[in-house]
Parts: C-alpha cells; structure tokens; sequence
C-alpha cells in the first residue's frame, strides 16, 4: 500500500498544473509595505538559521529530516490542489508539519527558501512580496502549527488531533494573513475590517477543505514517525515531557 | 505481480500516453485563488499585480519548471525519507 501511495504521489507531481496559488502576486504590495514585511521576517530568519545550526548538533538525523520537510514545504505550497466544493485550487502551506518536526524558526526558513525559488523559477507570488509572503507562511503558518500543536499536548490530545489542530491552525491563519496584509495596504478609505472580512471569507471554501486535509496529513505523518522512529521524536523534544 | 498491480501499472501507462492527447481538449480550468481572491482584491483595492522580474510564465516552459520542482522534491523527500525511516531504522534494530 504504502508503495501504491507512493506511486500515485509521484504521479500527481508529475503532472503538474499552472502556478495558481494563494502567496501574494508581484507588485500587489505598495513598496513602504512590502519593505516593512522584509523587515519584520528578516529577524525570524537569522533566529531560524540559529535554530538550524544547533539542532543540527543535537541530533544527526536533524539534516535529513530538514531535507523531507523542507521539501516538504516546498512542494505543499506550491502545487494547486483542485477543491471540488469551491471550483478553485489552492495549496496547503505545510509550514505547521515542519514547525513541529524542525521548530518554528527553522520552519520560517524554509519557508523563505521556499517562498525565493518559486518567485524566482515558479512565476509564483514575487521577490517584492517575498517578506510579505514569508510573514504569512513562514512566520505566522509555522507559530500557529506549533501552538496549536503545543496547546493540543498541554490538553493531553491524541498525537493525531495535536497534530490535525496543528496543520488546520497553520493553514487557516496563513490565508488570515495574507487577508490582514492585503486589507491593511489596500483598504484605502474602505473600511480595514470590512475589506479584511471580504478577503478572508473569499478564501473560506476553498481553504476549509484544503485545511481539513493539512490537518489529516499533518497527523497522520505525526503518528507515523511516532510508530516508527519515536526515538527522533524524543530526541527534538516533539513530544514534550509528557511523551506519550 | 498481482493481477491488481498489473492493472493500476497499465492504467498509468494508458493515462500517461495519452495524456497530451486528452490535453488538447478543452479543459474546464479551475482557478486559482490568486486569481479568485489575490488578484481579484488587489484589482478591486487599485493594485495590479504585475509580471514576475523572471517571467518563466511563457508557453509550456513553466509546466516543464514545474515538472522538474515537482520529481526534484519528491526525488529529496524519498531519500531523506529512506535514509531516517528505512536506513535509519535498521541501525537502531539490535544485531543479533
């Protein structure tokens, strides 16, 4: 089964769609905003390169799982999955599974490379949105995973639910902030609230689906590697003290 | 093999050869929520998004883009994947 998976996945990525996603198009941005969003992400990503280097120290199986879930991230963000209920695709961020396995930091990174390949090769979102960008998947993607995701254990959740709060968290608050970066730059003499409110509940059908299945594929890899390697999830502290 | 197998594998086959023929129909497109929402708002707010500085948005060169981002991370997904769930896990098994 798990090789027929495999294949289909492979499949699926072989057959690749048009750059159609929810990261914020080149130029959208006014420059004073876009240039306030590098400043605010820039800070998380010296932390994230911090984190990287010493959890790298910590435990030698860190890089290779850096490389699953930064490609991970990569590849989540960027492939449009089609929404029957909605007519549209979107794409899940990704950003709350690797906040959990990589931390938030780290996660914030990834995300940023992420984010710089596909506005450079990929025709997706834009180098002058990339701040932008990077706040709303990098930085509030992956720190509303990982509290969603801490919260879960702190309320003694299944590893499963902790892990479906996480993805559903991460997605859901990504696309709020793409709304609030749109709605605070743009709203002009409308209301802020109202052209918020307008932004974010366009994204609703199409990202509630997409968020229910973040959640499920976030879970579920988190029972996977707690079936099958427990002790990396001991190791990166995943599990807290309170290891299951 | 099981007949099973033999099928999806075949079914696959089938899928991939004729696929460029099954593109030349008139797809129905599913847009995007970038268009839908992003570009719709920015529009609607008086901001256009316009073309990326490396505009690989030209004929079929982003699908081949796409297609080599696509098998790039599945090809590093899969191999980190095996070295800590397959490789990994064998070192931790006790020797006999």
């Amino acid at each position: 089964m798990p090789r027929l998976i495999a294949a289909a996945l492979a499949f699926f990525l072989l057959c690749p769609g048009e750059a159609l996603a929810m990261h914020i198009s080149e130029g959208v941005l006014p420059p004073g905003w876009a240039a306030l969003w590098f400043v605010v992400a820039a800070p998380f990503v010296f932390r994230g390169i911090r984190q990287i280097n010493r959890r790298k120290d910590i435990d030698p199986s860190y890089i290779p799982l850096l490389g699953i879930f930064g490609a991970a991230v990569f590849v989540f963000s960027c492939f449009p999955i089609p929404v029957p209920v909605a007519g549209s695709t979107a794409h899940p961020a990704g950003t709350g599974m690797s906040a959990i396995f990589l931390g938030p930091f780290a996660s914030v990174v990834v995300a940023f490379i992420s984010l710089l390949l596909q506005a450079l090769f990929l025709a997706h979102g834009g180098l002058t949105t990339l701040g932008g960008n990077t706040v709303s998947m990098g930085i509030i993607g992956s720190f509303a995973g990982y509290g969603a995701f801490r919260t879960g254990r702190l309320l003694r959740f299944n590893l499963f639910w902790c892990g479906f709060a996480a993805g559903v968290a991460a997605d859901l608050l990504t696309y709020l902030s793409t709304s609030f970066e749109m709605a605070i730059a743009l709203h002009g003499d409308q209301s802020f609230w109202s052209v918020l409110g307008q932004i974010y509940l366009a994204f609703m059908p199409t990202q509630i689906p997409l968020s229910l299945l973040e959640g499920a594929v976030t879970g579920g890899i988190l029972v996977y590697v707690n079936k099958h390697r427990p002790d990396i999830l001991r190791r990166l502290k995943v599990l807290g003290k309170e290891v299951s | 093999m099981t007949s099973l197998k033999r099928g999806l594998l075949a079914s696959v086959f089938l899928l991939l050869l004729f696929s460029p023929v099954l593109a030349e129909e008139e797809a129905p497109k599913w847009p995007g929520v970038d268009e839908t929402v992003v570009g719709k708002y920015a529009k609607e707010l008086g901001r256009e998004a316009r073309d990326p500085y490396i505009n690989t948005d030209q004929g079929d060169l982003l699908l081949f883009l796409f297609a080599l981002a696509g098998t790039a991370g599945g090809f590093v997904i899969g191999y980190y994947w095996h070295k800590v769930f397959v490789a990994g896990k064998k070192d931790l098994e006790p020797r006999d």
